[in-house]
């Protein structure tokens, strides 16, 4: 069986005989070591959820003693700190980058396109592996002498690598800074193969403009990621410099404990320039994904074509764009030059367009459409209204003078864990519901996913509402402690307490999700290869789950759109994408 | 952070361009069958592989760019800077990577006329004058050092040192594949993929000379 098209020379696939699709020879080469990006995009998903696992209980501690301060002796304000910084940065790098690029991406795109794989399937083996190393250093830090960085996900210098903070003169730090860039390398060459799979694998009448939304967003996520991520490379590489070998490219002249250090003139802005030079893009790196997928998802479980799909390509490349020239925003608070500050709350603002018209075109898919409120739907039509929840927060964050006073509250913690954390984790909810049955053979159990879904959705409301409250009533962040303040009322710690609660109940949510894989994965109602009755390519494979090389003998022919739903006259009420035409010319 | 916004711009530029013609305007809605044009992808006749090497060269571009932005803010962030002086060794290094290139160009020439000797002697002579030039940068560096200007002198030596190390791992890197293609080529590998794999080799060193010339530039300025 040839592959769909030779990497080194281009030709495709009926016209080299020669080049074969790599064929696993044993358990260990197809399970483990496996090239094959189906295989490779489920170990991305089975890790990241393990190190999110992780991140999760960090948040329990977390909450334990913000809800009930002084009753868990053990959590003391270094681990405190600790618990905040792995949980922020296993959430945004390791679980939501990985998951949506690197498990989705893997799985979704070759069968969406119609690709047999990877293009280059040796890198993209790599890629995994280099990932997984990435995260096992990355826990490693929870072992080493001092424990794990407590500096804060942003890492910001000089702070993360002075004494006085957890793993800030020890391991911590330094096992941080090699894990991400670590990260960044494996990334890129998954990212590669994306980028590549996408714009030289597809298959015959696969035109761009027919692509599903999700290879869009995935696509101009990846390109976004392989530009932005480097600033983060370039950070970290400078920072362990600065910590190992006495370089002031971040740290200025500083007293430590009456010793002056050998630092001198180096910038901290300088870092967090660079830092969210690749933040801002990050947080649309996660989101674009969600954006399409949720496009798709609607679609299906609506029955009803996307309402503007060239908007929301467009709309897509110019989230994109707009998204590298909006980082200082999250810097007002640093000092800058007013009229960077009027600029970069412009140009916030101005992200906000093309992201609405993408809110209204679901809105409008919906617009009667023949909704199926499948698990599928519950999680997207729960991903809309916390969008814009978080959205709408987002533009008040956006401009300076409400950032100021805010910007140290609990409001922004509501506000990005509504807008980054909870919607997109809807969206992977919904994706998975969505899919699994292609990738198992199998249905989730619909009781136990619908308990997730509406624990899951009024728990995370409950929990993210009163957060923003205490947050305008002047409660900080990163307080290991808040002790007694004058403008805290006593309602606050009350409020405080009631969060933790629901976010140990969300917690347990989750524990019965991840019940559902297991369980269903063998007593799972058989699926059938389409049975959500969708249109798009994965769908048509001529097994459930896709064998290797996804599509048997003969490579899938496209002729027409993603989105062929409710099509008036159509003996269905789905077209999918490789039927062929009725009449003389099909 | 001028240099690495503009240096997007001009990705932004290039990826504006190649959008416009994927006829982005379509109304996919309306056009069913398979299009008369299109056979496979819409980049026709370029392989994945060369394509993958300019993707993978964007994203070095960006780091390599971030560098230089950060060089430059640090210059004037604070009024530490004091330039170190240029070693002398650095002009012969450019030298010999630029007699790199050309053995690589020479190679590429020979391998479309399908002349083995010539790709072998032009492979050859690029990567050993690419070995001479990571030498050379090595003294480049012992010469900087004697100045008395170490790791952590000043940040213009920290730059310094790390801004010519993250090249030369680019290059060693290079070197790696350069291996793998002389290796097929003394190999008697089919001259259609020494074809590509030469290119590809002259191209990645293409960059990374002009990569070197900013570097440069860049040291000289400071």
């Amino acid at each position: 069986m040839s592959i769909a098209s030779d990497p080194m020379t281009g030709i495709p696939a009926a016209e080299v005989e020669d080049v074969e699709l790599y064929h696993p020879h044993s358990w260990i080469t197809k399970y483990v070591f496996s090239q094959d990006a189906k295989v490779i995009g489920i170990q991305y998903s089975l890790t990241a959820t393990a190190i999110g696992l992780v991140a999760l209980v960090l948040s329990w501690l977390m909450r334990l003693q913000l809800g009930f301060p002084g009753v868990f002796d053990f959590i003391t304000p270094a681990e405190y700190y600790q618990f905040i910084t792995m949980h922020g940065m296993i959430m945004v790098v390791y679980l939501l980058t990985a998951l949506f690029l690197g498990g989705f991406g893997n799985y979704l795109i070759p069968l969406m396109v119609g690709a047999r794989d990877m293009v280059f399937p040796y890198a993209n083996m790599l890629s995994y592996w280099i990932y997984l190393l990435a995260v096992l250093i990355l826990a490693a830090s929870f072992f080493a002498p001092g424990g794990p960085t407590g500096a804060g996900w942003t890492l910001y210098p000089p702070q993360s690598i002075l004494t006085g903070t957890p793993g800030g003169q020890d391991w911590g730090i330094l096992l941080m800074l090699s894990s991400l860039m670590l990260f960044i390398i494996g990334f890129t060459m998954g990212g590669l193969n994306y980028v590549v799979t996408v714009l030289q694998a597809r298959t015959r009448g696969m035109t761009l403009m027919r692509m599903p939304l999700t290879v869009w967003s995935i696509f101009t996520a990846t390109v976004m990621a392989l530009l932005a991520f480097p600033a983060l490379f370039v950070s970290c590489v400078m920072l362990m410099l600065d910590r190992l070998l006495g370089t002031s490219f971040f740290m200025p002249a500083l007293v430590e404990m009456g010793q002056r250090l050998n630092h001198e003139g180096g910038s901290p802005l300088l870092f967090q320039h660079l830092f969210w030079f690749f933040g801002h893009p990050e947080v649309y790196i996660v989101a674009l994904p969600a954006f399409g997928i949720v496009s798709d998802l609607i679609s299906t479980h609506a029955r009803r074509n996307i309402f503007g799909y060239r908007q929301m390509v467009w709309a897509i490349i110019i989230i994109g764009a707009l998204s590298f020239v909006v980082w200082a925003h999250h810097m007002y608070v640093s000092g800058m030059n007013p009229y960077f500050g009027f600029f970069f709350a412009t140009t916030t603002l101005i992200i906000a367009v093309p992201t609405a018209i993408k809110v209204y075109n679901w809105l409008l898919t919906l617009w009667r459409g023949d909704i199926h409120l499948t698990i599928p739907m519950l999680f997207a039509l729960a991903f809309i209204v916390t969008f814009v929840n978080g959205g709408l927060t987002g533009l008040f964050l956006g401009n300076v003078v409400v950032d100021v006073p805010l910007s140290d509250t609990m409001f922004v913690v509501a506000h990005f864990h509504m807008v980054m954390g909870v919607a997109p984790i809807f969206v992977i909810f919904g994706a998975i519901y969505h899919w699994y049955p292609k990738i198992t053979g199998r249905m989730l159990n619909e009781a136990m996913g619908r308990f997730h879904f509406w624990v899951s959705f009024l728990g995370a409301y409950l929990i993210f509402f009163p957060m923003h409250y205490i947050g305008l009533l002047g409660v900080p962040r990163r307080y290991h402690e808040i002790g007694e303040a004058a403008f805290v009322p006593a309602s606050a710690h009350d409020l405080n307490a009631f969060i933790t609660v629901m976010a140990l109940i969300v917690g347990f949510a989750q524990m019965v999700f991840l019940f559902n894989l297991a369980w269903s994965l063998r007593h799972g109602r058989e699926a059938g290869p389409n049975p959500w009755n969708a249109t798009t390519l994965e769908w048509q494979t001529p097994e459930t789950p896709p064998g290797h090389g996804n599509w048997g003998k003969a490579m899938p022919v496209v002729y027409r759109w993603a989105y062929d739903y409710s099509v008036p006259g159509a003996a269905r009420d789905f077209i999918p994408q490789n039927e062929p035409p009725r009449g003389p010319a099909g | 952070m001028n240099a690495i916004i503009l240096y997007l711009a001009v990705v932004g530029c290039i990826a504006g361009w190649w959008l416009s013609r994927q006829r982005l305007m379509s109304k996919p809605w309306l056009e069913v069958g398979v299009p008369a044009e299109v056979t496979r992808g819409e980049v026709p006749g370029v392989p994945p592989v060369k394509l993958g090497l300019w993707v993978f060269m964007a994203v070095v571009g960006a780091l390599i760019t971030l560098f230089i932005s950060a060089y430059l803010m640090r210059m004037h962030m604070a009024d530490d800077w004091r330039s170190i002086p240029t070693p002398s060794m650095l002009w012969f290094n450019t030298g010999l990577l630029m007699l790199s290139s050309f053995s690589l160009y020479r190679a590429e020439l020979d391998a479309r006329i399908g002349w083995r000797e010539g790709i072998a002697v032009g492979l050859a002579a690029g990567g050993l004058s690419a070995l001479a030039f990571l030498a050379g940068q090595y003294l480049a560096w012992q010469q900087v050092m004697a100045e008395g200007f170490g790791v952590a002198t000043n940040p213009s030596s920290s730059f310094f040192y790390l801004i010519t190390a993250v090249h030369g791992l680019h290059l060693i890197g290079g070197l790696i594949v350069l291996g793998r293609t002389a290796y097929r080529t003394a190999r008697g590998s089919p001259l259609a993929q020494l074809r590509l794999s030469t290119e590809l080799c002259a191209t990645y060193w293409h960059f990374l000379l002009l990569v070197w010339f900013a570097l440069f530039a860049l040291l000289l300025h400071g």
